[in-house]
């Protein structure tokens, strides 16, 4: 019974039977005390409504019985995990920690897949049914405490109402404090980013096969699959590189989009032209891969061949691969065009209307105001638009992995396939389980890296936009 | 030395008009980023959906299966039932019984699983297992862009009159010309066509043959498919050529192959029929057998998570950040923090998901509930950001004349702002929803990708999601897939289309100004 509990991966059911004592608790405590005599006297009339006496006893029922299963979310793994070890045979714990973790790894995998069948080995049976057992007492317990708390928060709860308890101000103040748990969740999320990158990125580097720091950030050749070269400059310089063939795509036409559109185009034409470039923002990044890979490369590759084929070219004047970095820059680049126009869009639309008028009433043609006056005046909130574009297409993924190949080259040639830092970390982690070797924690590492270097764009892009706001509003 | 004191016209004239030349290129330069970048749209929307048509038909082949004796049987297999049509497809060409390369070539036109469908129909419902049964098969996806494709290419024309059909010691047959000219304008027609880019077949009476060369003035050939006529005298019966276009070293297909998919055209059994496996049928190895119910299930499930998880809690610390937050240092970072959790990369997201997911709280791999949570939180800025925006439009004349009839905040945020924020909410969950289900990269790394069969029944079960997929079939070798991964490209994006034309009637509908 206790392994079948435990093999349930339904644990986040129990949110029904949570919802149904809080509705039960809302409803006792609201007619309880509507039934209450009151007088006209102040000191004989409710403190509060009925209904906020029914909330707060639903309060008191759910949030104690909430808390618990929040705690066994976090624990229960590890406690299962725990215990198991410290029960299986000497001889595998003497082979080191390592394979220990692989083997729980394993266990825990096994015992939560679908069909679960026996795969006749007697100690991973053994320790799958053990481990089961123990996530099902876990459950159990969980549960029963969570019972417990509620069923006293409940009876508590009922204790306090009465006339002049001040249910409303308890009630407005938890709901406050579960706003700001709220808030505060993005806040964890940021806090989960860094520390499961830290942990991981430092874990990598204490590994017996994994490389030194400095090898890593200035070594010059990635060979991960294998696990043996770990130097990420050809990674760095793939990523920047389709990034600049991005921006050559995405800054000249955003950009002089967004003039047009906000200096020249009629409202009629805006309120068309618009939405239509914002499209191209809302297309899924998988379609402009397939896109990029199935009609882009093969031209790329074709022009290529055609420039090798020319007279005064080296034959091998150019590598003419079926995946390109230029297809993907390219595309990429496209993909990126709204983020440059939308954003250069507001901060040109920002520039007080004073400061055109007077450079037109001196004489200047419309592109001399926007030329000299306008861009000037707006150039701090175009470089921090630019600045998000660039950390976009640094993190950008699917179109790289489609169109860009996975060469680890460090070459000028745009039609060369060449790989980025995005898409080392999907092959490295589609398709491994185990979160052992230097191969796949390599990946957390990439991702540190990834993760500093947008951050710094956008902490940089966002102060610049919000300084410049404030200086003319 | 006399200066003159007024400059003379004709420069700054000059100068006037290079001006007026500058400002034209200026606008110019405008119009045509605009112009390349709505090309660049409709180029793409047009190549995927070109490419995506030829996927939304397939071809089929029907036979008519008549066993009595699968009266009793239960137990029906896949294996049965191919033994069936394998049955009944020798009994169309008996001719071709005979060898093991023309039974290959002839049980190749339909792959083995192809008849998955009707077994699990019999399967389900035995009684009917006694009745004849029409059997639709899917055709092999060589064949499939066989039809699609180069079929069309196919150039007959007429031979002239058969003489004499002998048989040769090696197996293949003589024919000559009844007429004088002995193929001499056959040949030339031939040599019209490039004889060396394609093979020729050859039809005589029904039977189909493969023209392997002219010797003199009799025509070599070697036997395709249709019952082969009477040696000797052919007494003028016509005989007609098919130029391929293509040879079979260079395509999947044999020559008996196109023969037979010709005489099966010929009696009706392929046909053109739309392609309901793509929306019903869950993933396959097969590209012809492939549909995207599972992935479309996936999607639907993981959205539902992302929604759940995501909206309520965005909307609530949108309330907190806009309604009640003092200006303090704390909520200040929580600020900051959240505008630059909107522009991390979504496949960070997929880091955080694989390691804290799914190695420390030991969640399982490829389910929808781990995937609906990092998508979750790759949204939830995206959600409070707008959320925020749309409180901030409700004018604070709402709130104050809520307070002073004695609301507190909580009253007057709850009943009052929150009901009029809702609409501006409701739009900017739902671009946050169209955003989540386009993302493949975070769900790549939480194991989304693995190979899933079967429909899922729940947020618990394997399973993979609508972009996934698209990834994944882009990835498959076969030269079908390019067209059946385009055909899901559009299903996403007719899915998304129709969520934001929600929100924009929704905006539309219930937009105020104050």
């Amino acid at each position: 019974m206790l392994q079948a509990l435990g093999h349930l991966p339904v644990g986040w059911l129990l949110i029904a039977p949570l919802a149904a004592a809080g509705f039960f608790a809302f409803t006792i405590g609201r007619t309880e005390v509507a039934a209450l005599p009151t007088g006209s006297s102040v000191s004989a009339r409710l403190n509060s409504q009925p209904n906020y006496h029914g909330y707060f006893l639903a309060f008191c029922t759910t949030l104690p019985a909430a808390c618990v299963f929040l705690l066994y979310l976090i624990t229960a793994e590890g406690f299962a995990r725990g215990v198991l070890q410290s029960e299986l045979p000497t001889f595998l714990l003497e082979r080191g920690s390592d394979q220990v973790n692989l083997f729980i790894d394993r266990v825990a995998n096994h015992a939560q897949s679908r069909g679960r069948d026996q795969t006749g080995i007697e100690l991973f049976d053994a320790s799958v049914d053990r481990y089961a057992q123990l996530k099902g007492q876990a459950r159990l317990l969980a549960v029963f405490v969570a019972v417990l708390a509620s069923l006293g928060g409940f009876f508590w709860g009922r204790r306090q109402l009465e006339r002049s308890f001040p249910a409303r101000g308890y009630v407005e103040r938890i709901i406050t404090g579960l706003l700001f748990i709220c808030a505060g969740i993005a806040v964890l999320t940021t806090v989960g980013i860094v520390l499961s990158l830290v942990f991981e990125t430092v874990r990598f580097f204490s590994l017996p096969d994994g490389p030194g720091v400095f090898e890593f950030l200035f070594g010059t050749n990635w060979n991960a699959q294998t696990g043996q070269n770990f130097g990420a400059v050809p990674l760095f310089f793939g990523t920047l590189m389709i990034a600049a063939l991005a921006m050559c795509v995405a800054v000249p036409i955003g950009l002089f989009s967004a003039i047009y559109l906000s200096e020249y185009a009629s409202p009629r034409f805006r309120n068309w032209a618009k939405p239509i470039l914002e499209l191209l923002a809302g297309i899924p990044t998988v379609v402009y891969g397939f896109f990029a890979a199935t009609l882009i490369a093969p031209m790329v590759r074709g022009f290529a061949q055609w420039v090798n084929a020319l007279p005064f070219t080296p034959e091998d004047f150019l590598a003419a691969q079926p995946t390109n970095a230029l297809a993907a820059g390219l595309i990429m680049g496209v993909m990126i065009i709204p983020f440059v126009s939308s954003l250069s869009d507001d901060v040109i639309n920002a520039v007080p209307q004073p400061l055109r008028d007077g450079a037109l009433a001196m004489g200047a043609t419309r592109s001399e105001t926007i030329k000299q006056v306008v861009l000037p005046a707006a150039l701090p909130g175009i470089i921090a638009a630019v600045l998000l574009a660039v950390s976009r297409a640094i993190g950008e993924t699917m179109i790289v992995v489609m169109a860009a190949g996975g060469r680890a080259l460090i070459t000028l040639d745009p039609t060369s396939d060449i790989t980025t830092v995005t898409y080392q970390i999907v092959s490295l982690l589609t398709g491994d389980t185990s979160f052992d070797s230097a191969k796949t924690v390599s990946a957390f590492a990439l991702g540190f890296v990834l993760f500093g270097v947008t951050l710094v764009f956008n902490i940089i892009a966002l102060r610049v936009v919000e300084r410049y706001r404030e200086a003319y509003d | 030395m006399t200066e003159p004191l007024i400059t003379p016209p004709t420069p700054r004239i000059q100068r006037l008009k290079q001006r007026h030349n500058a400002e034209r290129r200026f606008q110019f330069y405008g119009q045509f980023a605009i112009a390349s970048a709505i090309s660049f749209l409709a180029v793409l929307l047009l190549s995927i959906g070109w490419k995506a048509i030829s996927a939304f038909a397939h071809y089929e082949l029907t036979l008519e299966i008549d066993r009595p004796d699968f009266a009793e049987r239960t137990d029906l297999s896949v294996t049965d039932l191919n033994l069936a049509v394998r049955d009944e497809l020798l009994k169309l060409f008996p001719e071709l019984s005979t060898g093991r390369m023309q039974r290959a070539d002839l049980f190749g036109l339909a792959p083995r699983l192809s008849i998955l469908p009707l077994t699990r129909r019999l399967q389900q419902d035995p009684s009917r297992a006694s009745d004849p049964v029409t059997a639709r098969l899917v055709v092999s996806d060589d064949l499939d862009l066989y039809l699609k494709n180069d079929f069309k290419t196919h150039w007959s024309f007429k031979v002239g009159a058969a003489g004499r059909l002998a048989r040769t010691r090696s197996g293949a047959y003589r024919l000559t010309d009844a007429g004088p000219d002995g193929f001499v304008a056959f040949q030339d027609e031939l040599s019209r066509l490039g004889e060396t880019s394609g093979d020729t077949l050859i039809n005589l009476a029904g039977a189909w043959f493969e023209l392997s060369r002219i010797s003199g003035a009799t025509l070599i050939l070697n036997h395709l498919a249709g019952p082969v006529p009477d040696l000797g005298e052919q007494s003028a019966r016509p005989i007609t050529a098919t130029f391929l276009g293509t040879q079979s070293t260079d395509r999947q297909l044999s020559n008996r192959q196109i023969a037979l998919v010709i005489l099966l055209k010929e009696q009706g059994r392929i046909e053109r029929r739309f392609n309901s496996n793509l929306f019903l049928n869950a993933d396959s190895t097969y590209p012809e057998l492939a549909g995207a119910a599972a992935a479309v299930a996936g999607s639907i499930f993981t959205m539902l998570v992302t929604a759940l998880f995501s909206i309520p809690i965005g909307i609530l610390a949108a309330v907190y950040l806009e309604e009640f937050a003092q200006k303090s240092r704390l909520t200040r970072i929580i600020e900051i923090n959240i505008n630059n959790l909107a522009a991390v990369p979504s496949i960070i997201f997929g880091l955080l998901g694989a390691s804290v997911f799914l190695n420390a709280f030991g969640l399982p791999r490829s389910i929808p509930l781990v995937g609906g949570l990092v998508l979750g939180l790759l949204v939830l800025p995206t959600i409070i950001i707008a959320s925020r925006a749309a409180l901030r439009s409700v004018p604070p004349s709402m709130r104050d004349a809520a307070l002073g009839l004695g609301a507190s905040r909580t009253q007057a945020v709850f009943h009052h702002v929150l009901p009029l924020a809702a609409p501006g909410i409701l739009t900017g969950a739902i671009i946050a929803m169209a955003r989540a289900l386009g993302e493949t990269a975070p769900l790549l790394l939480i194991g989304m990708v693995a190979f899933v069969s079967e429909v899922p029944r729940s947020p618990s079960d394997e399973a993979t999601a609508l972009p996934v997929i698209i990834y994944k079939w882009f990835s498959g070798a076969e030269r079908a897939w390019e067209p059946m991964t385009a055909a899901v490209i559009i299903i996403l994006l007719v899915i998304l289309v129709a969520m934001n034309l929600a929100a924009a009637l929704l905006r539309r509908r219930f937009e105020r100004r104050w």
